[in-house]
């Protein structure tokens, strides 16, 4: 559900885009794109809008145990997680998050880089990194455990080794599709190599790159909120399997809530920075379509 | 491995060549697919001198430049640049590239592109940029810097194609078919713009064409490759008064006249 409502904004994205840059030149009023934005707002928002009040609505009245009013939700939403439970657990779940899923970007994205260069190195590894990848998350978790513990570490360890996978091959794939003029253009100036890195091999796989990221990035919130609650004493996702376990079922339909407004977050927060990273190729396709 | 003897006996007294290139073969593959592409090249370039190498398409023209610019290891024989054999790309020399839209980076402006090539050099960001606007407005391109390729047409990237070159400051540049894909009007004046530069920065300039007017237009020699495996046909001197002029230089009888004779040399078997 949420992947859907995703990449319906994602699309209704791009159109406005590809829009406002062909109105751009023609230099139409502000208020007129104003208007435009506040519309496409509300297509985006009416359907979540209209279940949040059918919930409500609906769960007001109705008796039943594992369904509570909508109200109640919220109300202990606000006293676990505002700010009662914040620092111990919200917090150290998204630091285990995000350390791991930092660690997953630059090992993936570096790795990717180097092994990419070597075709020897591309080739002795790509079968293994596919094995590795097929393994379920989940499936480490037992393993884990042994090695490291119930700690954070193995979490950070966990969630890094599952992102990994997704951001490397997504690497490799968009270095080696890079344009070779671009290398021999690199060879021809002799560009240095932090240049070479920085301004033409990464940019060239930028695109391919961050698709890679975000899938890491589903993958290290999946794994961070299930490795809490198959072994942990913290966290958003252990609070909310013992509020399961104990039938305190406001409490966990409060820890659902907070999980799936984080990925929401998240989502939105890296959709964003991507059209910061691509700007440039959000541009040049725009152009193409419209020439 | 007697490349020491080679360079001395093919520089006999102190000339002003640049280029030299001597025996030079390239072959694609090997083994039964092996293909012969150029078969054994001599001709040279001096110091200031504005060389078209023309031939057909596939004759193995982009091979010879690439081979020029150190991108491509001839399979025998050898090139030298000031004397100096070339295994890699020569520090003084600059390539625009036959596929110039993809030779520029979609996510650069046009100054940062122009730019790239020179932070490797040691000189200061300042002087950088400088350099920057100084290539950008000898191509008449001194109001875009902040734009990127992308947002411009295929003779404006050209130019910024060639604005990167000049801003390197080489002291050969070399051209695959840089007016290949523009429109005749363009065309016309990305040719008179290449002359203006020669004369203005003094380089050596090696353009491959496959086409017989523009070599013939822009050049002090031209060198007539056959269809592949290439060999040279012919060295042809232009000796058609300078400067040229689109209109006046190609009414020129011995224009016509020179035409004619490289076009004979390229249709012959
Ligand atoms: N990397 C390559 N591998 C094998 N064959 C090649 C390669 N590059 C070019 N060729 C072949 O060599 C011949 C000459 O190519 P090229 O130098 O591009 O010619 P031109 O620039 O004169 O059109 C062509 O037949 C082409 O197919
Ligand atoms: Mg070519």
């Amino acid at each position: 559900m949420r992947t859907a409502r995703r990449s319906e904004s994602s699309n209704t994205g791009t159109a406005r885009r590809s829009e406002s840059s062909n109105t751009g030149t023609a230099r139409r009023s502000e208020s007129s794109s104003m208007r435009r934005r506040l519309r496409s707002f509300a297509i985006e928002f009416w359907l979540p809008v209209l279940i949040v009040v059918l919930w409500w609505v609906g769960s007001a009245r109705a008796d039943l145990v594992f369904y509570p009013p909508l109200a109640e939700i919220l109300g202990r939403f606000q006293d676990l997680w505002l700010f009662d439970r914040f620092f111990t657990d919200v917090i150290p779940s998204l630091r285990n998050m995000l350390v791991g899923y930092a660690l997953s970007c630059l090992v993936g994205v570096g790795l990717g880089v180097v092994v990419a260069q070597v075709r020897i190195a591309r080739h002795a590894l790509e079968p293994l990194v596919h094995f590795l990848r097929s393994i379920p998350p989940v499936a480490l978790v037992p393993i884990a455990i042994l090695v490291l513990g119930f700690g954070p570490e193995m979490k950070m360890t966990i969630i890094a080794f599952s992102a990994v996978f997704a951001t490397l091959i997504a690497t490799l794939d968009g270095v080696r599709a890079a344009d070779p003029v671009l290398a021999e253009v690199t060879r021809v100036y002799r560009v240095s190599g932090r240049d070479r890195l920085f301004k033409v091999i990464l940019p060239a796989a930028a695109p391919q790159i961050l698709s890679g990221l975000q899938v890491s990035l589903q993958i290290a919130f999946v794994v961070m909120i299930t490795s809490e609650m198959l072994a942990s004493t913290e966290g958003i996702g252990y609070l909310t399997i013992l509020a399961q376990q104990t039938f305190a079922i406001t409490d966990m339909w409060a820890g659902m809530l907070l999980l799936g407004i984080l990925g929401y977050l998240f989502n939105l927060l890296f959709t964003l920075a991507e059209r910061r990273v691509l700007h440039w190729h959000i541009g040049m396709r725009s152009q193409a379509k419209t020439h | 491995m007697m490349t020491g003897v080679m360079t001395e006996a093919s520089i006999p007294e102190q000339t002003d060549q640049r280029l030299v290139i001597e025996e030079l073969r390239k072959t694609y593959g090997t083994g039964a697919a092996a293909k012969v592409v150029l078969d054994g090249l001599n001709f040279d370039v001096r110091s200031g001198e504005f060389v078209c190498i023309v031939g057909p398409s596939g004759a193995g023209k982009t091979t010879l430049l690439k081979c020029l610019a150190g991108l491509l290891p001839p399979t025998s024989g050898a090139s030298y640049l000031d004397g100096i054999q070339i295994d890699g790309p020569p520090e003084k020399l600059a390539l625009v590239f036959q596929e110039y839209t993809r030779s520029l980076m979609p996510w650069l402006t046009v100054e940062k592109n122009v730019t790239l090539p020179l932070s490797n050099k040691g000189i200061s960001k300042r002087e950088r940029r400088t350099r920057a606007q100084e290539a950008l407005e000898a191509v008449g391109l001194a109001d875009v810097p902040s734009k990127y390729p992308w947002q411009l047409s295929g003779g404006m990237q050209q130019r910024v194609a060639i604005a990167r070159a000049l801003a390197y400051q080489p002291e050969v540049l070399m051209m695959d078919e840089p007016f290949a894909s523009v429109d005749a009007q363009t065309r016309f004046e990305l040719e008179d713009l290449t002359l203006r530069v020669r004369e203005q920065f003094g380089i050596t300039i090696v353009l491959v064409t496959h086409d017989i007017d523009e070599a013939v237009y822009l050049a002090d020699r031209v060198v007539v490759l056959g269809s592949a495996p290439a060999q040279v046909r012919e060295i042809i001197d232009v000796d058609v008064t300078s400067p040229r002029d689109q209109v006046k230089t190609k009414a020129d009888p011995r224009f016509t006249e020179l035409r004619s004779r490289v076009f004979e040399l390229i249709r012959a078997r």
